[in-house]
């Protein structure tokens, strides 16, 4: 199958080292001249795919730079409505989720197929971990109608002696016009939040396929250039939630 | 010129000896540890009544912890001068999205809008 001369471009990289003609592995498109210039070529393309994500998540945090700026008082009370506790926990899933799939690409590069997969299989879980964790949060939001739309309510910030959230954090009712820009607080908040999730989602199917693929031993062949970009692509989600884990969480905490 | 030429032969040269660069899993299992007592260290702060600087030292560990990230997760640290700069402008571009922004609206007349 393999030995066509014509059309080897899709190759599967798992096939052996060489397929027939010429001296270069399997995995080597024709128009690299080497190895060496393929994975950097690779690198650069993911890099530049992350640019544009950073511009993309970077729009968002301007937004969300602005409108705190303009609205403070309610972006700090509507931020008290965050547990800090289950986003600290997320941001500890996170960056485990984030060690274990660079153990994953040290595997891979090793060459050691069983600890490929499990690195893999421990960032899946965690990744799913992290999604549980934001859907408890979530849930909360929207028992408390603090999701923007039709039903969106004001009244932990017009009567916060009622809410428990904003009675811990010893919040003042809002005047109505300022209280109503809470729910451009949660429109950012789900906004961000949830294109972050979305990429998680992305990653943990991304993911799933890899485990699948791993355990063929697809990368531990030499070939390793799919999990690196992998791992770059998690690791630039990961960075996205160090920040946004501040941005929506602690900055406010104080701020009355 | 010709010195130029020569560094750039022997770059050239050293490139196909060099093998890819692996990261041996110390350096992640350290890194892991400073990104989970950094975050430790943030949470930590925003219990403390800091006024203005609440949010600073908030960004500055962000800012800390994502460049752990980028040079040692990621290994940019040990990437080609292509990676480096490409990184270097992906937050270059960053910087003046927030850059440009925030001039604008720094010179405008405060409460007018």
């Amino acid at each position: 199958m393999s030995d066509s001369t014509a059309i080897t471009h899709g190759a599967p990289e798992a096939q052996g080292i060489t397929h027939g003609h010429g001296e270069h592995p399997s995995y080597q498109r024709h128009h690299f001249e080497s190895v060496e210039q393929q994975a950097d070529a690779t690198n650069f393309a993911m890099w530049l795919f992350l640019l544009t994500e950073i511009m993309f998540f970077g729009g968002l945090f301007t937004a969300y730079l602005i409108y705190r700026n303009w609205y403070y008082p309610a972006f700090v009370a509507a931020s008290h409505q965050l547990n800090v506790w289950w986003g600290t926990a997320n941001t500890g899933v996170l960056i485990s989720s984030s060690f274990t799939m660079a153990m994953g690409v040290w595997c891979a590069e090793t060459r050691r197929r069983s600890g490929l997969v499990l690195c893999l299989v421990l960032t899946f879980i965690l990744g799913l971990v992290f999604l549980g964790i934001k859907s408890i949060e979530y849930s909360e939001k929207i028992e408390k109608h603090h999701v923007p739309g039709f039903h969106y309510s004001l009244n932990s910030f017009l009567h916060p002696e009622t809410d428990k959230e904003a009675t811990a954090a010893g919040d003042k009712a809002l005047p109505l016009d300022m209280a109503r820009h809470t729910e451009l607080y949660f429109f950012l908040y789900f906004a961000m939040t949830g294109m972050h999730a979305l990429h998680m989602i992305i990653g943990i199917a991304i993911l799933g396929y890899m485990i699948f693929r791993a355990r063929a031993g697809a990368y531990t062949a030499g070939h390793v250039t799919f999990v690196e970009n992998f791992g770059l692509y998690w690791h630039f989600v990961d960075i996205v939630w160090i920040f946004l884990f501040p941005l929506l969480y602690l900055i406010s905490r104080h701020a009355n | 010129m010709s010195e130029h030429t020569e560094h750039g032969t022997q770059q050239g040269a050293g490139h196909g000896e060099h093998e890819h660069h692996v990261t041996p899993p110390i350096v992640y299992m350290i890194i892991f540890g400073c990104l989970l007592v950094l975050t430790g260290v943030t949470v930590g702060a925003s219990f403390i009544e800091m006024g203005v600087f609440n949010p600073i030292i908030a960004l500055a560990i962000g800012v800390v912890k994502a460049t752990l990230v980028v040079l040692f997760f990621m290994g940019v640290k040990y990437s080609t001068k292509l990676t480096k700069l490409t990184v270097f402008a992906g937050l270059f571009t960053f910087l003046v999205l927030i850059g440009m922004t925030l001039s604008d609206y720094i010179s405008r007349a405060w409460g007018r809008w």
